[in-house]
Parts: structure tokens; sequence; C-alpha cells
């Protein structure tokens, strides 16, 4: 059991939950994420980990509803427990100073890179952060968006909010300004990412994307989460999620990420008149878990942190 | 052991014996087996058992046990049976096999205890998986099952990385000789191929639960959720955490795909993939349970390969409810590694078998979906290295298999998230972790390795032996603190 110790709404749809994960706090790397579930019935889904203070021992994540088991995440309260948390995951960011480094974000994408974005910035890079949402109550945590960058820009669709149009527009003025920009990073939505790679691709502006295909185990045991890059097969929970956009295939990606459409939309369906019911299930989740987690912490609070590589 | 017959030894006369016919086991009917995940396999009744004891002429030199890589005392026990004293023959059973109710089910007993059997040169050989998985399931039924008597502490402790057959017999029986004992395993449900692999109706999640139970009542602990290498080094465990040695029992879960174009269209599954949505996540029970699988509903499957992966495959989704379920295999049924009975129920539950056939690309729709596959027809030509056959392709033989979903299950490669994280750790070109065969020791001080980790995809039975032997590497470790 993973006890939620603070949940907040961030924007529309968007909430923020700080939960205990004491062995992930203290190995968590910019870029890693986690992979829970909910409930003795619940799937596995990837989850970015915002960020993570090991010296309390919890983790950060933002989570956008999309289906059912984000939407049964996102009405979690403080004090409720997540059944299972393992990570941290994936490949962390490759971090270094480039110069100029941009960093585009739909919306949630924006919690995803700021950690990579604060490391970025420590290792010496300026940076760009360009955020983008579709409308003004799905601009999400400016305000650390803005203390991670030298320069931020908000875009939404509908110019609610900040600039109106997509964080491609603000890219293209930036080029079309003559600014020199070395390095790209682009969270976000398959398209939006497909878009900002063929605006970058040509430039030879070195871009990495963070893939978001569907994932089961997230160690390599499935290949369920596999991304074409050229014509070679890689997967995004152990050799990514970042990947260099020139040689991502995003067509695929979009199409492998449409395979369970139909049944997604059946237990949305579903939640949603039985939303009650769900949440009872991930509160009644069984006593002995909490007991045995309760004697993890207390142990690996009693050693030092720090001696962890 | 003695070769002196069993006090309670069968009178009947030898040639009366052998010409008893072998005791059917009984199945779920097969109408019903295609629409459920219960056990086909009911198991014996008590009379069955007996009667099936019956057939041992109890050999002096017995074959079944030479050829049991556990070397489990199957006369001794099938004489036990015959004389009634089910719970005796599962004390002896458990003195070389910490899981009997699970080999019972799943050995290849045909080319092991079966296969040894002398009965099985003109006759059928003695049911042995049969009996052994009745005294099992009779003892675990019975609420008699003791359990055995624990050392006092030795004050050391050992990490346990992995959750499978190899990891919870190595487990069991370091627990018995007074070390504490951790098992950290990577998934949220404790079992390894025994839950993501082999399904529901081969072999019931409930009966590993219980064995794990047990571990846990002798004072195992257990920590899902740890994906050692990520959530934790293997230094770590050792110089933060304190263990005084670590035992990695990894398994050997990397699909293998075959590299054709096309493998990325929706449809085309990794088996591992798949069984694991299917049994791991209970996808079958979708959308009760969350995790979707494809919905094969009037759906055609193919699967390609031809051991117990592949054939757990077709017969998942034959339940799943597909319209037509076609095993794709580049040899001859002869050649098939999986165990004879689940080759015979898969035909039995109308598996169309393709023998010496091979995809050399899967095609698809504008939209990504999977279509089909584009087969040729292959031949056997000379043995190879292992001495099968080696298959070669027919020129001018292909042709187009229609399909909606492709699972591939030609094989798996070691697992090696612990590998890439520990650079003092000698691994082999197939990237296996190399340990001494005798002492299970591995390069790097304290730390053992065994199981499919080691020896690449192999058996349960194997697993649980290579299990054992470290955990008797391990304690003499403990005991000396002698490396080299
Ligand atoms: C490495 C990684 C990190 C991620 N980090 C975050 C994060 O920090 N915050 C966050 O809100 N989300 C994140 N995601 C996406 C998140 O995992 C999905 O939104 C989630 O799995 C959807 O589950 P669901 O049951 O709610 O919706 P589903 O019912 O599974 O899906 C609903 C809709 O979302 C789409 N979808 C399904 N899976 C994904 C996916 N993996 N990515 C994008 N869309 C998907 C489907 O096509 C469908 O239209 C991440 C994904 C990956 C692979
Ligand atoms: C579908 C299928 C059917 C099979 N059928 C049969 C059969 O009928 N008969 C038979 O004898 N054999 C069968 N086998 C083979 C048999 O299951 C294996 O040989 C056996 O399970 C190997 O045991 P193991 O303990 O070495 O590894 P596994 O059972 O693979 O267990 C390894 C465990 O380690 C965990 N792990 C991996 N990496 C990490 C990490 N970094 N940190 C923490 N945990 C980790 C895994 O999640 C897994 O739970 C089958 C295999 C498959 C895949
Ligand atoms: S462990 Fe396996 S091979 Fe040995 S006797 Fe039992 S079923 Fe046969
Ligand atoms: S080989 Fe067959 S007949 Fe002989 S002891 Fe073993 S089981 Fe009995
Ligand atoms: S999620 Fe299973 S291999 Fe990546």
């Amino acid at each position: 059991m993973f006890k939620i110790v603070e949940a907040r709404t961030a924007g529309l749809n968007i909430r923020q939950f700080t939960v205990e994960a004491p062995r992930i706090a203290r190995k968590q790397r910019p870029g890693q994420f986690v992979i829970l579930r909910l409930h003795d019935r619940g799937e596995r889904i990837p989850l970015t980990i915002k960020s993570a203070d090991p010296a309390a021992g919890t983790i950060t994540i933002a989570v956008q509803s999309v289906g059912k088991t984000t939407s049964l995440l996102n009405s979690l309260e403080a004090g409720d427990s997540i059944l299972d948390v393992v990570g941290p995951l994936g490949r962390p960011s490759e971090i270094r100073n480039y110069g100029t480094a941009v960093i585009l974000a739909g919306s949630v994408g924006s919690a995803m890179a700021l950690p990579t974005a604060n490391a970025l910035r420590e290792a010496g890079n300026r940076i760009i952060f360009i955020e983008g949402a579709r409308t003004k109550d799905m601009v999400v945590f400016e305000d650390e968006v803005r203390a991670a960058s030298h320069e931020a820009f908000i875009m939404t669709d509908d110019g609610s909010y900040g600039e109106q149009g997509q964080v491609t527009k603000k890219l293209d003025q930036l080029i079309a300004a003559g600014r020199k920009l070395d390095f790209v990073l682009a969270v976000g939505p398959v398209r939006m990412m497909r878009s900002i790679a063929e605006i970058t691709g040509p430039l030879g502006i070195k871009t990495m994307v963070s893939l978001n295909s569907i994932m089961v185990d997230g160690t390599g045991m499935c290949g369920g989460c596999r991304v074409l890059l050229g014509n070679q097969s890689k997967f995004a929970c152990v050799d990514g999620p970042e990947f260099d956009a020139s040689l991502v295939n995003f067509d695929v990606l979009i199409e492998r990420n449409a395979m369970y459409r139909a049944q997604e939309c059946q237990s949305l369906k579903e939640f949603e008149l039985r939303k009650s019911e769900e949440v009872a299930r991930v509160r009644s989740a069984s006593p002995t878990k909490e007991k045995q987690t309760a004697q993890l912490r207390a142990r690996l609070e009693a050693q030092d942190e720090r001696r962890y590589v | 052991m003695s070769d002196a017959p069993a006090p309670t030894a069968n009178c009947l006369p030898l040639n009366e014996r052998i010409r008893i016919p072998r005791v059917p086991m009984p199945t779920l009917d097969r109408e019903i087996r295609v629409r459920s995940f219960d056990e086909v396999n009911l198991g014996l009744t008590a009379a069955g058992a007996v009667a099936e004891a019956t057939r041992c002429i109890a050999c002096a030199k017995a074959g079944c046990q030479l050829k049991c890589p556990a070397g489990v005392g199957v006369r001794e026990i099938v004489a036990l049976i015959y004389g009634g004293d089910f719970l005796a023959a599962a004390r002896k059973l458990r003195e070389d096999n910490a899981l009997p109710a699970i080999t019972g089910r799943v050995c290849p007993q045909e080319s092991q205890c079966e296969g040894g059997c002398v009965l099985g040169k003109k006759n059928e050989p003695v049911a042995i998986g049969n009996l052994e998985r009745f005294v099992a399931d009779f003892e675990r039924e019975s609420g008699e099952l003791g359990l055995p008597a624990i050392a006092p502490p030795t004050g050391k402790s050992v990490a346990i990385v992995g959750s499978g057959p190899a990891g919870l017999s190595a487990a069991g029986d370091l627990i018995q000789k007074g070390h504490r004992v951790r098992v950290f395993e990577a998934l949220h449900e404790l079992g390894g191929v025994l839950v993501y692999g082999i399904p529901e109706f081969r072999l019931p999640k409930a009966i590993v639960k219980e064995e794990i139970e047990n571990l846990r009542r002798m004072g195992v602990e257990f920590e899902t959720n740890v994906v050692v290498g990520k959530s934790v080094t293997l230094d770590e465990l050792m110089r933060v955490e304190g263990y005084d040695a670590v035992f990695v029992a990894t398994g050997a879960g990397l699909p293998v795909f075959l590299g054709l174009p096309g493998e990325h269209f929706n449809g085309v599954y990794s088996a591992n993939e798949f069984l694991t949505r299917t049994n791991l996540m209970r996808a079958y029970r979708f959308p009760e349970f969350d995790q979707p699988v494809y919905d094969c509903r009037g759906r055609v499957v193919m699967v390609v390969g031809g051991g117990n992966t592949a054939i757990d495959a077709v017969r998942a989704a034959r339940r799943l409810g597909a319209k037509s379920v076609i095993l794709v295999y580049r040899r001859s049924q002869a050649e098939m590694p999986a165990r004879a009975e689940e080759i015979r129920h898969a035909r039995d539950e109308g598996i169309d078998f393709r023998m010496l056939t091979n995809p050399v690309e899967f095609l698809g729709d504008e939209k990504g979906w999977l279509t089909g596959a584009r087969c040729v027809r292959m031949e056997l030509g000379e043995p190879d290295a292992d001495g099968r056959r080696r298959p070669v392709a027919i020129p001018g033989s292909e042709f187009v298999l229609p399909a909606d979903v492709a699972i591939i299950g030609v094989g798996t490669n070691a697992n090696p998230l612990i590998q890439s994280t520990t650079p003092d750790l000698a691994t082999n070109e197939r990237n296996c972790i190399v340990a001494d065969p005798e002492s299970m020791r591995t390069s790097k001080r304290g730390v053992f390795a065994g199981g499919d980790v080691v020896t690449g995809g192999a058996t349960v039975i194997l697993a649980m032996g290579a299990g054992r032997q470290a955990a008797k590497g391990i304690d003499e470790y403990l005991e000396t603190g002698e490396w080299n």
C-alpha cells in the first residue's frame, strides 16, 4: 500500500498526488516513471514522477483524467492508498549542457517535463519553456514552469490565457527570430510531438520526445510498449521513454495507442455508472498489506538514504 | 535409499499388474473447457490413485527416479499410495520436491520420470505426474500440511530476487536453516511464470498462492513492486540493507520477436504480453478486471512456436472466444518441445495445427491492424547441433495466412535488468548470468544465481532444483564466510 499524503486539483481534470514510496523516492532521476495499480482488479498504468523527496520518502505525480484508471485515481483523496506502485522505471533523461534548451509541453506534459527542465537548468542550459493547453483551465503548474525556466511562454488553443495558438507556433516564431536553439524536449500528445519533430528535424536541432506507449509490466518483459525507430523495434519502458525524435515512427505509435480504444470506452462508461463502488474497492484493500508497508517504511527510514547511489 | 521393496509392497503378480490399463485423468468436458479458464484436469480419485499405483512393478533399478531431475523417490511414494497412506506419500515427496502440486501438473513427465518407467517400453508408463498431483492435493485439502522445523536464528540474512520456482524453493530451504529471508519481486503478484505465464486452466493460481502462504507462515518475508537494478541495486542490498548473500532468480522473461517486417501491427503480440494480460491481469474477466486484451471473439488467431508457451497461448485464445486458432510451427509435431498432454488437449480443443510452416512477414491494413501473415512451408533437412533436424524453407511455397491476431511464442532470453546494473556480474554471450553448477556462485562475492536466468528458458523442476542447490551453497557460504 502506498499512501496518498497530499492530493490537490491543478487544473481541469488534472490532479496532483504526493504518495509515500520510500524506495522510489530515493532512486528517482528526471525522466523516470512509475507504474501503478489502484486496486486488486485494476490495470497497470505508467505515470511520470514529477518530483521526489527522499527525506520524506514521497514522490509526486500529476494525472490527467482520460479514461477509467486515471479518472478513478483522480477521485482519490489524501489518506487513501494505492495498492501497487513500482519504479523508478525507464532511463533517466540525458542531462548535458547543450546551450539553449527548449521544452515544449502540453498541459499535464509540463508536469512530466519539469524534472528534466530543472536538471537541464542546473547543468547550465538556458531554458525556454513553452507550455500549451486547450484552454485556460488546463494551464497547469505555471509557477513551477516559470521558476524552472529563463523564458516561459503559455499558449492556449482558444487564446483564453497567454498567447493564442499551439506550442509549435511559438517554436516557429523563435526560429524565425533567428534564436539559436541547441536542444528540444517535447512531452505531450503524439501529434504535437510529431509536428515538433517535423520542424526541428530539417534544422538539425537535437530533439528528444517522451513516448507514451501502452505498457503493462514496465520491465521489458512483454514488449507491448514497443515503438518503431527507423525499422528497429525498441521497448519504451526500458530503452526509453525518451527517444531521438528524428528516428521515431509517430504514425505507428498513434495506431498502436488506439489498440484498445473500444475496451477503454466500455471501461470508462461503466466506471461512470459505478464510480462510488470503484472508489470503495480502493478503500477496502487488505489491511495486511498496509501493515507490511508500515514495517518496510520504518526499516528504510532507519537507514541512511544518502548511502544509496 | 535401499533397493528392498517398500513394506506396503503390492502382492499382485507382475504379469497381472502390467496388464492393468493406465487410469485416465478425468477432465472437464470439452464443450465447457473451451469457454472457461477452469482447470482442465480434475485430478484422480483416491480409488483411481490406488488403482494406478497398483500398476507399478517396483523396479529394483527404478528408471522413473533416475530420470526425474529432482531424484524424487517415485517407487516408494507409489508404494505408499498403493498402501493408502497418502499423507506419508506426500511427506516423502516433499523431501525432494518443494512444490509437488505444481510439478505434478506441469513437469514434462513423458521425457522425465514417466519416460524412464519400464512399463512405458511396452505399455503406458505409470502416471507418476497424476499420482504426484493427487498426493499433493490430498495433503493440501486434508489441512494436515505440517510446517517443517525451523532452526534457531543464525543472525544472517539472505535477499532473494525473483519469486518464481527457483526463488521460492531457495526461500523455503534457507528459512529452515534459520536465516532471515526476504524475497523481492518486480511484479505485484508472487510466483513468476507460475502466475503470469502458465494459465489458470493448467495451474490454478490458488495453488501457487497457498505454497507462498506456507512460506510466509514459515517466516519468509516478501516485498512486491521492487525491480532490483532499478528500485535498489544488488550492491545496495548487500552494503546498505545488510544482506549477507543474494540469490538472483530473475528468470528468462525477455520476449524474443522474429524481427520480421510488420511486427508493429496492432494484433501482433509476444506470447509473454498475451499471457500476462490474460493470466496475471485476468483480462479473460474484462471488464470486471480492468486490463484489456485484444477481443478475440469471432476472430482468427495464429500462434507461432511449438513449446509450452505457444500451446498456452493457443489454448488461451480459444477460451477467449476466437473463431479459429492456428498453431504455426516450423518443424513437425515430433519436434515440439511442449508437454505431450498439452498438445493432446490443444488438439481436442480444436486447435488447427499447421506444422512445417513459418511466417516471413506480417501484413496489415492502412490503419495499422494485422490482416495476416505471409508464410512459407518448410521441410526437415540435416540434423543440427542439438540433434533435431533443421527446418529449411521450400522455395516458391509462400502463401498468405489471414489472421486478426498473431502471437509470437518462440522463446525468451534472460531478464537483463540486474546484469546491466551490476557490471561485476559475469554473463555469457546470451546475457545469462554465469554461475558455478555446484555452488551456484557467480563472479561476485556473496551473489548466487540459478534457474532460467542462468540456463535460459528451461523447466519448473530444474529451476526448483537450482533454487535448492543455491540454498545449500548459500548456507555453506554463510557458515564459513569463505568465497574462494
Ligand atoms: C512513460 C509514460 C509516462 C506517463 N506519464 C503520465 C503522467 O505523468 N501524467 C498523466 O496524466 N499521464 C501520463 N501518461 C499517460 C497515462 O499512462 C495514460 O493516460 C493512462 O494509461 C490512461 O489510462 P486510463 O485507463 O485512464 O485510460 P485508457 O482508458 O487506457 O485510455 C483513454 C484514452 O487515453 C489514450 N491512452 C491510453 N494509453 C495512453 C498512453 N499511454 N498515453 C497517452 N494516451 C493514452 C487512449 O488512446 C484513450 O483514448 C504516461 C504514459 C507513459 C507511457
Ligand atoms: C508460458 C509458459 C509456460 C511454461 N510451461 C511450463 C511447463 O508446463 N512445465 C515446465 O516445467 N516449465 C514450463 N515453463 C518454464 C518454466 O515456467 C520456467 O522454466 C520457470 O518458471 C523458471 O523459473 P525461475 O524461478 O528461474 O524464473 P521465473 O519463473 O521466470 O521467475 C522470475 C521472477 O523474477 C522476477 N524478476 C525478474 N527481474 C527482476 C528484478 N530485476 N527484480 C525483481 N524481480 C525480478 C520476475 O518478475 C519473475 O517473477 C513455461 C514457461 C512459460 C513462459
Ligand atoms: S518432479 Fe516432475 S519429473 Fe520428478 S517425479 Fe515429479 S513429475 Fe516426475
Ligand atoms: S519405473 Fe515405473 S514401474 Fe518401475 S518403479 Fe518406477 S514407476 Fe514403478
Ligand atoms: S511495458 Fe512490457 S516491455 Fe515495456
